[in-house]
C-alpha cells in the first residue's frame, strides 16, 4: 500500500516535471481562476463595507423643543433603542449640534455671519435614529406618534422622516441592488473560470489518452493510473496558489494606501493580512480541488478500456 | 489454457458503407499451456480483433473467451487488471509510454504488479540486457529506432514472467534484420515455458517456424494445423 502511494506520488511529480509546457498552461489558467475566486471574496467583503458605510448615512432625526430636558430626551432614546427595528440611536445635544455646524462650515463666511446675526444657539437637541432597513423607519415614526407617552410626545418639535423618506429608500434600493448584481456577476464569473480551468485540464489529459489506454492494457488498476494525474493536478493547484498569493499580496500592498485615500476606512492591505488564513484556505482549496477534480472527471472515460 | 467458444464479433457501423462488419464469425479453438500458436490471415481477416478479445479490450457480440476456465468478459471491471497481468502484450505500434524512459517503461509493469524496489532494480536491467538495449536504458521511446522500440516492448511484455505472450503483428513495421531478431526473442521466451500467440501475415516467418498455425479468412477459421504453413 505504502509502496503504491509512494509510486503514485513519484509518477505524478515525474509527469508534472517532464510535461513542462502543459503544466505551465495549467498553472497559468488555474492562477487566473484562483485570483478571480480571491477577488470575489474580497469584492464581497469590501462591497459590504461600502454598502454599510453608505447605509450609515441614511437616518432620521427627531428634533426636540427648546424646553425639553436632556434627561427626558435620554429616556426617549432608551425607549427607541428597545424597538427591534432600530439599529442605533445617537443623541446630539444643542451644544454638540452648534459645535458640529461651526466645525463643518467654519470656512463659509456667509453661514458664519448668519449664525452671528441670529445670536445664541439656534439649534435643537436631536436623536438620530438608524434602522436596519429603509422600510423600518415607518415603524419608528409610528412608535413616536402612537406608542410613546403623551408627555414625551409633546417634547418633540418635528421628525424629518417625510422629507428624507425618498432619499433613504433610494439609498437602500441602490445598495441592495448593487449587492445582488455583485453576487450574480460573481457566480457567473466563477462558473466561467471553473469551466475554463476544467477544459484546459481536460485537453491536457486528452493528450495522454493513449498513454492511459496502454497503462490499462499492461494491467494497471484504475487508482494506479488515476493517482498520478490527481497528484499532478494538486501540484499545479499548489503552485498556482503560491503565485496567486504573491500577486495578491503585491496588489493589496501597492494599492492599499491609494484605495484608503479614496474610501476612508477601507484598507485592502489590512484586510488581506487580517484575512490571510481565509484567503490561503480559499486559494488552496480552489487550486487543489479544481486540479484534482478536473483531472479525475477528465480521466474517467479513458479508464473504460 | 485459452479457449474461444463460438465467438462472434460484429462492429455495428465500422465499415465504410455504414453496414455492420462481422470481424469474427462463430470461431472456436483452444490453446494449450506452453504452446506457440500463430494466427495468420490477410489484413481484415480478424487477427487483431481476436487478440483484442483475448486482452478484454473488446467484448464479443456472442460466445465466450476463457483463460484457465475464467470467462474474461464476465468478470467485474475491477478484476480485469489481475487478468491482464497474466498476459504480456506486444503490439505492431509498440504502445510504449512516451513520457517514460526505456527503463521506466519496463519497470512500470513491475510497479503495477506490486514488485518491491529491489526486485525492480535487479530484474529490469537484466531483461533490458536480454533484448540488447542496455545502451538505451535512459532513452525515451521517441529516441529509439523501430526495431529497438519493438525489443523494448518485448522486454516490457516478459518482465513479469507472464503465462501468455500475445504478439499482434510485432514485425509489421520492421525490416528483415529486425524481424528475425524479434522472432528469435519470441522463440526464446517460448522455450522458457511461456505460451506465445503470434499474429502475423508474414509468410516467411510462418513457414520457418514449423509451429501450430490457425488461418483466418473473413472472420472464420479455415485451417488449424500443427506444424502448419502459410497458405492463403
Amino acid at each position: 500500500m505504502f509502496t503504491s502511494i509512494k509510486r503514485i506520488f513519484k509518477s505524478g511529480w515525474q509527469s508534472f516535471s517532464r510535461d513542462g509546457d502543459i503544466a505551465a498552461a495549467n498553472i497559468f489558467i488555474m492562477t487566473m481562476t484562483i485570483l478571480l475566486a480571491t477577488s470575489l471574496f474580497l469584492f464581497k467583503d469590501i462591497s459590504q463595507i461600502l454598502i454599510s458605510a453608505i447605509r450609515e448615512k441614511a437616518d432620521i432625526s427627531v428634533y426636540f423643543k427648546t424646553a425639553a430636558q436632556e434627561e427626558d430626551i435620554l429616556n426617549i432614546q432608551g425607549e427607541l433603542s428597545k424597538i427591534p427595528e432600530v439599529k442605533d440611536v445617537e443623541y446630539v445635544s444643542k451644544e454638540k449640534a452648534l459645535e458640529d455646524f461651526i466645525q463643518r462650515h467654519k470656512d463659509n463666511q456667509v453661514l458664519m455671519g448668519s449664525l452671528e446675526e441670529v445670536g445664541g444657539n439656534p439649534f435643537l437637541a436631536a436623536l438620530n435614529v438608524r434602522a436596519f432597513e429603509a422600510s423600518q423607519y415607518q415603524a419608528v415614526v409610528n412608535f413616536l406618534d402612537a406608542t410613546l407617552e403623551p408627555v414625551y410626545q409633546n417634547l418633540i418639535e418635528k421628525v424629518d422622516y417625510y422629507q428624507r423618506k425618498p432619499v433613504i429608500e433610494r439609498i437602500f434600493a441602490l445598495t441592495s441592488g448593487a449587492g445582488k448584481v455583485g453576487i450574480s456577476l460573481s457566480i457567473v464569473l466563477a462558473i466561467v473560470a471553473i469551466l475554463v480551468a476544467f477544459n484546459t485540464i481536460r485537453l491536457a489529459i486528452l493528450n495522454q489518452a493513449e498513454e492511459i489506454k496502454i497503462q490499462r492494457l499492461v494491467g494497471a488498476s484504475n487508482w494506479f493510473i488515476r493517482g498520478p494525474f490527481l497528484v499532478q493536478g494538486a501540484i499545479s493547484g499548489i503552485i498556482s496558489t503560491l503565485i496567486s498569493l504573491l500577486i495578491f499580496a503585491l496588489i493589496c500592498w501597492f494599492l492599499g494606501p491609494k484605495i484608503e485615500f479614496l474610501f476612508s476606512g477601507l484598507n485592502v492591505w489590512k484586510f488581506f493580512t487580517g484575512n490571510f488564513f481565509t484567503i490561503i484556505l480559499i486559494q488552496l482549496s480552489t487550486g487543489i480541488l479544481l486540479g484534482a477534480i478536473s483531472s479525475s472527471i477528465a480521466i474517467r472515460k479513458y479508464l473504460k478500456v | 489454457m485459452i479457449k474461444f467458444q463460438e465467438v462472434t464479433k460484429i462492429f455495428p457501423t465500422n465499415s465504410p458503407n455504414g453496414y455492420p462488419t462481422t470481424a469474427l464469425d462463430n470461431i472456436s479453438f483452444e490453446i494449450k499451456p506452453k504452446e506457440f500458436v500463430s494466427i495468420v490471415g490477410r489484413s481484415g481477416a480478424g487477427k487483431t480483433t481476436l487478440l483484442r478479445l483475448l486482452m478484454a479490450e473488446e467484448k464479443p457480440t456472442r460466445g465466450q473467451v476463457f483463460i484457465d476456465g475464467l470467462d474474461i468478459h464476465k468478470i467485474k471491471p475491477g478484476k480485469l487488471p489481475a487478468v491482464r497481468r497474466r498476459i504480456g502484450a506486444v503490439f505492431q505500434d509498440y504502445k510504449l509510454l512516451p513520457s517514460k524512459t526505456a527503463y521506466e517503461n519496463v519497470a512500470y509493469v513491475m510497479e503495477v504488479i506490486g514488485a518491491d524496489d529491489l526486485e525492480i532494480a535487479r530484474d529490469v536491467p537484466e531483461v533490458i540486457e536480454i533484448v540488447g538495449l542496455t545502451e538505451r536504458t535512459n532513452n525515451f521511446p521517441v529516441e529509439l529506432s523501430g526495431g529497438e522500440k519493438q525489443r523494448l516492448s518485448i522486454a516490457r511484455a516478459l518482465i513479469h514472467r507472464p503465462e501468455v505472450i500475445l504478439a499482434d503483428e510485432p514485425t509489421g513495421n520492421l525490416d528483415p534484420y529486425n524481424t528475425s531478431d524479434i522472432i528469435r526473442l519470441l522463440l526464446k521466451i517460448h522455450e522458457l515455458g511461456t505460451t506465445v500467440v503470434l499474429s502475423t501475415h508474414n509468410k516467411e516467418i510462418i513457414n520457418k517456424l514449423g509451429k501450430r498455425v490457425i488461418t483466418l479468412e473473413n472472420g472464420k477459421i479455415i485451417r488449424d494445423e500443427e506444424e502448419g504453413r502459410f497458405i492463403l
